[in-house]
């Protein structure tokens, strides 16, 4: 992984293929945005990168508590990056609650970075360290490489021409431990500087004293004794091209609003806050000039039927929530299956079951998004596999439900919503279009809402088009005419229809491929939504050591891409990582009689490579 | 703007091809025809016109009428007609719902429906019982109400609709009953002519589960007694041949004789319909008349002015498109720090 080059100073330098680094401190310290603004640096300097935040559940749980624990992880490499990291190389404390809760974490070998001012009498005991022994003392000799800091008092030193206050003083220390891993790895600090100058554009004092503590930590790094090293990641051979970068919420309110653009259509938002779902309504409120009618709705119900009353009037509804959102959107989804109008759903799916896990992540709302309404009530599901990929899939829901004028839902997570990657992003007109199919016909011809074209589509006609007067609603309505019907024999047919309509999409989406490995290989992992990079990176590992092992990845859930049965015939074994507590699995086995086998995780965190390969290994090897 | 042809339509181009289904007798019937035959009224063409609906018996209305319509899922007709009204601002959009739709399982989206003062009408047929599903008791039956689920009597104290709405600050208020076409057409006619969102209450009679529930109020021996219809800028007269009056002592209303010369009309309360105080004090005369002599008082009891939700969000886009111009996806796509490999 690592090999020594040429060396200037008396400091060694090192190059590395990739790195992942963990910081970690109070939810006060600014961990995420030192992440972030690391991530952004080496993004730009043309790494490849991924990243994970993950923060409390509670906005201010009790200071230098293991539960007030926010931590950033990044992966950033010369080589491709697919997740944000099994174990880390770098972990950065702040407190001593954040070294409890993430020492597991950190590689054996590893650089353990330690803000000192963290480990006090007090912080040791609210961070659970009974005995009141600094851990720091002892525990780590030889497994880790220490660097002990006092970041706080260096801080105030950096600061001690400046006016601002004590506490205003020791917000910027996570720039002190930003500006020394800016050293560490080589880094500039203009990036940061210019984000800085555009944060604080009317406190120049903020400017002035976050640069000042930025650049103490970037020196420090030169002048003190305490590293031997500097690291040297290259640029990433990615494809040529422009880049961007993207977290998912955020590109998947950019693929909503795209797709409006390209569709012709105003999109109306309604969405009631909830995590990790928010996001997207901040991002879309940001965008009005783009048409966006973003509505926030007194509840989770309002959001969605507004959407739909929206999408009755021409526009493009979406509504967006997680689980337990969903949950309470299940019934008004049952009324847009029946209408049959457009309507983009996303559940950002968060650990559950009721309100579970808001701020961690899990997969375990497929069988909601499958069977969670009444009725016999089929709706398309799409998965992005990655926060960039939350673009493209916000597209493609958009496509179906306008051109096939039906409800689809759109499953992301909490992990790809929050994580962030770089992102090839096209330009506006290499996008495809998106065709509504507005109702037309003769002066003198009776309008039929109801009357399909050869794909089962019904027109959509929208208050304001005269002569297409009609009524729609939630009772069984006869074939064409759309009038209530309780005819026996009508509702059979009915209820056909739409299965029907929807179960033939599998033909239009795109045939299914296999990410790596070959068919007909020993074992295929077959995975969805965000466990794409773990595997990918496991099933990469394995077949540059020879296995025989082949790796599926599912966007599209409902229906199954038509080819992908044969495809998973081929294989002697079929496994399905999940983090839930097997639906996937459940679905394939029912629906292909394949017997596939489960691998779960249900602990609000997404799989390691580590614990794929473990796995993918036992069936190989038996 | 401009003089616009008004359409040329008669209540018979309002009525669809569909047999209305109420029970024979509803009082639905006699709403739907006034609202059939002030259609062609208001001067909007039928394509432009939405009436959306919840469930229930009321909730059927949709289907009878020759425009645009929705039955929806319970209580969810003000959510959808927001949604319809952000996406297409030039709607005449009408909310026909009831009392168990409106204010039991929709309670939470009329408040805010209210409060947001979407421009539509709401027609609220209050029955006081659950018809469709076949005589339970509703949020607004009065205590001790027996019924299928009550026998013993009903335990639940009712909503006084007219004052939740204007609790959640609705800036049209009124009410009409099904029984009283004239009234009834009036003041549909001034709730359409209303800029934001207008409640109307319409007393229904449901003949086959709650017959005579208003009874009080529509019986030609006892409805001059029981009843005052209030025009703003008129005293308050009501009793057999102008015979009693309402005045206003200390912010309560109180019944005056007007026939022994103690008061006379001069000394009467005038209606006042944009006076928020006085037309919350006309809200709360919702006692049974028989107990305090007060009247049910009919007829529009209090509007106001105030931007509508729709307006705002539309100016907020055109204020965005000014400021920043119309979006341009390339550069949305494109955001603010990119980089280029070669
Ligand atoms: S049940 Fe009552 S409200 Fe319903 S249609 Fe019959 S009479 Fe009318």
């Amino acid at each position: 992984m690592e090999n020594q080059i040429s060396e200037k100073s008396t400091r060694v330098r090192e190059e590395k293929k990739d790195v992942t680094i963990l910081f970690a401190g109070d939810s006060g310290d600014g961990i995420q945005l030192t992440g972030s603004q690391f991530s952004n640096t080496s993004a730009l300097f043309g790494n490849d990168i991924s990243t994970f935040p993950n923060y409390p559940a509670e906005i201010r749980a009790p200071q230098g508590t293991i539960a007030g624990v926010s931590g950033f992880q990044l992966n950033f490499g010369s080589v491709e990056i697919y997740t944000p990291g099994d174990l880390c190389d770098v972990l950065v404390v702040m407190n001593a609650a954040a070294l409890k809760a993430n020492l597991d974490k950190l590689k054996i070998g590893g650089t353990l970075i330690a803000n000192t001012a963290g480990f006090d009498k007090k912080n040791l005991k609210l961070a659970g360290y009974v005995d009141m022994r600094n851990p720091l003392e002892n525990d780590f000799h030889g497994k880790y490489r220490l660097i002990e800091i006092d970041v706080t008092k260096l801080t105030r030193e950096a600061l001690k021409d400046s006016d601002l206050g004590t506490k205003e003083k020791d917000r910027s220390k996570n720039m002190f431990v930003l500006g020394f891993l800016y050293w560490m790895y080589n880094r500039e600090l203009a990036p940061t500087e210019g984000f800085l100058k555009e944060k604080f554009a009317k406190r120049p004092d903020l400017v002035e004293s976050n640069m000042a503590v930025l650049k103490a930590g970037y020196h420090y790094g030169d002048t003190s004794e305490v590293f031997t090293s500097r690291y040297e990641v290259k640029p990433a051979p990615m494809p040529t091209g422009k880049y961007r970068n993207a977290m998912g919420n955020q590109a998947l309110a950019i693929g909503l609003i795209a797709a409006a653009q390209k569709a012709g259509l105003s999109l109306f938002y309604g969405s009631y806050p909830i995590t990790p779902a928010s996001d997207i309504l901040h991002e879309l409120a940001r965008h009005k000039n783009f048409d966006v009618r973003s509505f926030q709705a007194e509840d989770e119900i309002a959001a969605v039927t507004s959407a739909i009353g929206a999408s009755f009037a021409g526009n493009l509804g979406v509504t967006a929530s997680s689980g337990p959102g969903i949950a309470l959107k299940g019934e008004a989804l049952g009324l847009a299956c029946i209408l049959e109008l457009p309507l983009v759903v996303i559940n950002v799916q968060r650990g559950g079951p009721s309100t579970g896990l808001p701020t961690k992540t899990e997969q375990a709302d497929l069988f909601q998004a499958m069977y969670g309404r009444n009725g016999e009530a089929p709706i398309p599901i799409l998965a992005p596999a990655s926060p960039k990929d939350c673009f493209e899939m916000a597209f493609q829901a958009t496509k179906i439900a306008v051109e096939h004028m039906t409800p689809v839902m759109l499953l992301s997570d909490g992990y790809i919503a929050n994580g962030a990657e770089p992102w090839m992003y096209p330009s506006a007109s290499d996008l495809g279009e998106i065709a509504p199919k507005y109702a037309a016909k003769a002066e003198d011809e009776v309008f039929l809402p109801y009357k399909r074209d050869a794909k089962g589509v019904r027109p959509w006609a929208k208050p304001g088009m005269k002569g297409f007067e009609h009524r729609i609603g939630g009772l069984e309505k006869a074939d064409l005419t759309g009038d209530v019907s309780y005819d026996p024999d009508n509702h059979q047919k009915m209820v056909k229809i739409r299965a029907e309509k929807i179960s033939n999409l599998a033909h239009v989406f795109p045939a299914q491929e296999i990410d790596q490995g070959e068919m007909g290989a020993q074992l295929c992992i077959l995975t969805w939504g965000s466990t794409y990079g773990a595997v990918k990176t496991a099933v990469k590992e394995m077949l540059e050591t020879g296995y025989s092992v082949a790796h599926i990845h599912v966007k599209y859930l409902y229906p199954f891409p038509k080819n992908l049965e044969t495809l998973l015939k081929s294989f002697d074994q079929v496994l399905v990582p999940e983090l839930n507590n097997g639906q996937l699995v459940r679905i394939i086995r029912s629906e292909f009689l394949i017997d596939a086998k489960p691998l779960n995780k249900i602990k609000g965190m997404p799989f390691t490579s580590i614990e794929v390969k473990e796995e993918a290994l036992k069936f190989i090897n038996s | 703007m401009s003089e616009v042809e008004s359409p040329q339509y008669t209540a018979k181009d309002f009525s669809s091809d569909q047999d209305v289904r109420w029970c024979p007798g509803c009082g639905d019937y006699s709403i739907l025809k006034q609202v059939q035959s002030v259609m062609p009224e208001i001067g909007v063409e039928k394509e432009d016109i939405v009436f959306i609906s919840g469930i229930g018996c009321s909730s059927r209305f949709p289907y009878y009428m020759n425009t645009y319509g929705m039955h929806s899922i319970h209580g969810r007709a003000p959510a959808i007609a927001s949604g319809l009204k952000v996406a297409n601002p030039d709607l005449s959009v009408w909310v026909i719902t009831g009392d168990g739709d409106a204010l039991s399982i929709g309670g939470n989206h009329l408040i805010h429906l209210l409060r947001r003062n979407f421009d539509l009408n709401i027609l609220l047929f209050n029955n006081e019982i659950y018809g469709l599903t076949k005589g339970q008791y509703s949020p607004t039956s009065p205590e001790g109400k027996v019924t299928k689920s009550t026998p013993m009597g009903s335990i639940d104290h009712p909503f006084n609709p007219l004052s939740l709405a204007s609790g959640a600050d609705g800036t049209f208020i009124a009410r009409a009953m099904d029984r009283d076409p004239k009234h009834l057409r009036d003041i549909l006619r001034d709730a359409n002519s209303h800029k934001g969102t207008s409640l109307v209450e319409i007393y229904q009679n449901c003949n086959v589960f709650n017959d005579g529930a208003f009874g009080q109020f529509t019986d030609k021996d006892t409805r001059e007694d029981t009843t005052v219809f209030v025009e703003h800028g008129k005293p308050m007269i009501f009793g057999k041949g102008g015979s009693k009056g309402l005045i206003l002592e200390n912010a309560t209303p109180r019944v005056v004789d007007l026939t022994t010369g103690e008061y006379t009309v001069e000394n009467l309360w005038v209606h006042d319909k944009y006076n928020r105080f006085k037309a919350d004090v006309l809200m709360r005369c919702f006692e049974v008349p028989e107990e305090n002599g007060l009247p049910r008082p009919f007829g529009v009891f209090f509007e106001t002015e105030r931007p509508c939700y729709e307006d705002m969000l539309h100016e907020q886009i055109d204020y965005a498109i000014e400021r920043k111009g119309k979006g341009d996806l390339d550069a949305l796509l494109a955001g603010t720090n990119t980089w280029e490999i070669k």
